[in-house]
């Protein structure tokens, strides 16, 4: 089966390829969503006062996560062609992994803010920073670490629910894994997977360079002693 | 010049946590809010910048209500500190200490010279701290940026809330020195929350002794300590409210010129006519040019030997702003219970002993209790 696995990547390279743009483009698209949508929420629900809509959101969010992905596209599939968008495909896959990115960059977006020491949100309001200023200047600075960690998880765990995408047409990598199921090749099977896997682990590193890249100097400093 | 007139605080679930406070706080004056905790000063202090708002009467500065302005503007022209420090992690010592400057939209060139000059006036080396991060500072140099920063819009009101609250006995020793060079120069109006009465009696022009939300006492340190006026206040100051009075005055408020004084080539025979004519056991002893060389006694001197070479060695000397608590101590470690006081250069400029210090006591309780009860009989609240 080895034998089969590297001959296939000789023969069909551009292929392999194909499939794994195809497969990043959606992840990509579904968790920029998800990231804004994500730190929106996130910043909102943390708000004074709004600790049991957080609550909520948050529980909401990991309900999602319960969902099984089968399931997820077939509810969309029947909502979309209600709205008489397109139905299968891209839409439905990105959409779907939009929400199940919501959670950790929701938890986490919340959870940085929440911790970011009160001293210092109180010396700011005392020298005139204003509700929003403290937010752009103070806390979203100092939650970006934590917010850039809840987008790793993200997009590492969004590329492997993407695979079930290929089902309803959407491409990427789950395709030679479905053809491989139906025509009983375990080579296709396996270089599905082993493709699958190895963008995870490449985008995780690629993403925690981004993290470290966009954390203030500071923090990084304060992380190494 | 700030103006609490029946200021309350009430929370919702009906707690007062400040009750009727009326209290006047003049141009440049250093003014402690001092209490147990719990007892509404830092409550009182957030009032005046309006982190808590009021529940009922109101404050002035400079004649205008707080209410009336926009409070982000108020507190851009209040300086506040506060004893978590609250430095900004992600920024530099720079950007930190001109937060109130860019928000004032000053230049950046104004900026930075503004963060170099009060680096340097915080007794931090601009240079080498400027571009630094707070997690490069330990903890006493936090707070001196803390300091800076507060100061960083150059406003004529400081409100401070236990700034040096966190920090080793020594280190605040130092910035409390310091911070008060500091204010002798800027002359800012300040308001500076503490519980620790020993801070309140050093730092202070003014203290207002709170309890359960009341104001108990507000007068000088030296009053609150000479004339405690109930029960409260005397139990707060403690027992030894007559020795911690010591540390408001200083050897050159009270020392007095020695009684006698040889010279070190000066013989035995010289000394005790002197002794004799002076009716004094003891002298004290400098070389020509009027350093101070140490003490001696009827029972050191030798025929043949001069008093440079059997005269005893001070174990201690005071400066002219030796608190006179520490000069006290001193005497109790010198050998004759006396102790010279010494300029810069070792000059003899004076002597102080236990019998001056009583006198200085003594007048000092006297003078307040005067001072007291005229005001009462003034009808002065």
């Amino acid at each position: 089966m080895w034998k089969d696995v590297g001959n296939f990547m000789v023969a069909h390279g551009d292929k392999i390829v194909a499939w794994t743009l195809q497969h990043l483009y959606i992840v990509l698209v579904a968790n920029a969503a998800a990231m804004v949508l994500g730190v929106l929420i996130g910043i909102y629900i943390s708000g004074k006062g709004r600790e049991r809509i957080a609550e909520t959101v948050i529980y909401l969010a990991s309900i999602m996560m319960t969902v099984p992905s089968l399931a997820l596209y077939g509810i969309l599939m029947g909502i979309l062609h209600a709205l008489l968008l397109p139905s299968i495909g891209f839409l439905p896959v990105v959409i779907a992994l939009t929400l199940y990115g919501l959670l950790p960059i929701i938890r986490n977006t919340h959870t940085a803010i929440r911790e970011v020491d009160p001293a210092m949100v109180e010396a700011a309001r005392g020298m005139g920073l204003s509700r929003k200023q403290i937010l752009l200047k103070v806390e979203l600075p100092l939650a970006v670490p934590v917010i850039m960690a809840g987008l790793r998880q993200a997009i590492v765990m969004n590329i492997g629910i993407a695979a079930i995408g290929s089902y309803i047409g959407a491409g990427g990598l789950g395709q030679p894994i479905f053809r491989g199921i139906a025509n009983y090749r375990q080579d296709l099977i396996m270089i599905g997977a082993l493709c699958v896997s190895g963008l995870a682990i490449v985008m995780d590193g690629v993403m925690g360079g981004v993290e470290r890249l966009l954390t203030p100097k500071g923090i990084r400093m304060r992380r190494r002693q | 010049m700030i103006r609490l007139e029946s200021v309350s605080k009430v929370y919702p679930d009906g707690t007062a946590a400040v009750k009727d406070l009326s209290l006047e706080i003049g141009q440049g004056e250093f003014c402690i809010f001092l209490g147990p905790s719990g007892c509404g000063k830092t409550t009182s202090l957030k009032m005046i910048n309006r982190l808590i708002p009021l529940s009922g009467g109101k404050i002035l500065i400079d004649g205008v209500d707080t209410m009336q302005q926009n409070p982000n503007e108020l507190r851009r022209g209040i300086g506040y500190a506060i004893q978590g420090i609250g430095l900004f992690p992600h920024l530099t010592v720079a950007e930190n200490i001109a937060t109130v400057p860019k928000l004032k939209g000053w230049s950046k060139a104004k900026q930075h010279s503004v963060a170099q000059e009060l680096l340097d006036l915080v007794g931090l080396e601009p240079d080498t701290f400027i571009d630094r991060y707070p997690c490069e500072l330990s903890g006493g140099q936090q707070q001196r940026v803390g300091v800076a920063r507060c100061l960083g819009g150059d406003p004529p009101i400081l409100l401070m809330d236990e700034p040096f609250g966190a920090i080793d006995p020594i280190t605040r020793n130092r910035l409390q020195d310091e911070f008060l060079k500091i204010q002798d120069q800027l002359k800012k109006t300040i308001v500076f929350v503490t519980h620790d009465l020993n801070e309140a009696i050093k730092m202070g022009d003014k203290i207002a002794l709170m309890r359960n939300g009341e104001l108990m006492q507000y007068a000088d340190p030296s009053t609150l300590l000479n004339a405690p006026k109930d029960q409260f206040v005397r139990d707060f100051i403690g027992a030894d409210r007559v020795l911690k009075g010591l540390r408001l005055l200083r050897a050159r408020d009270v020392m007095q010129d020695p009684p006698v004084t040889m010279r070190d080539d000066d013989d035995a025979a010289t000394v005790r006519d002197e002794l004799d004519r002076a009716g004094m056991q003891w002298a004290m002893v400098t070389n020509a040019q009027g350093r101070f060389l140490g003490w001696i006694t009827a029972d050191e001197l030798e025929p043949g030997k001069t008093v440079g070479e059997v005269l005893i060695p001070p174990d201690v000397t005071a400066m002219p702003g030796t608190p006179l608590n520490e000069a006290l101590s001193m005497m109790f470690n010198s050998a004759i219970g006396t102790l010279a006081v010494v300029d810069g250069k070792h000059q003899m400029i004076g002597v102080l002993s236990f019998d001056i210090l009583r006198d200085v006591l003594g007048q000092q309780a006297a003078d307040s209790q005067m001072a007291a009860k005229s005001d009462a009989d003034g009808g002065v609240a």
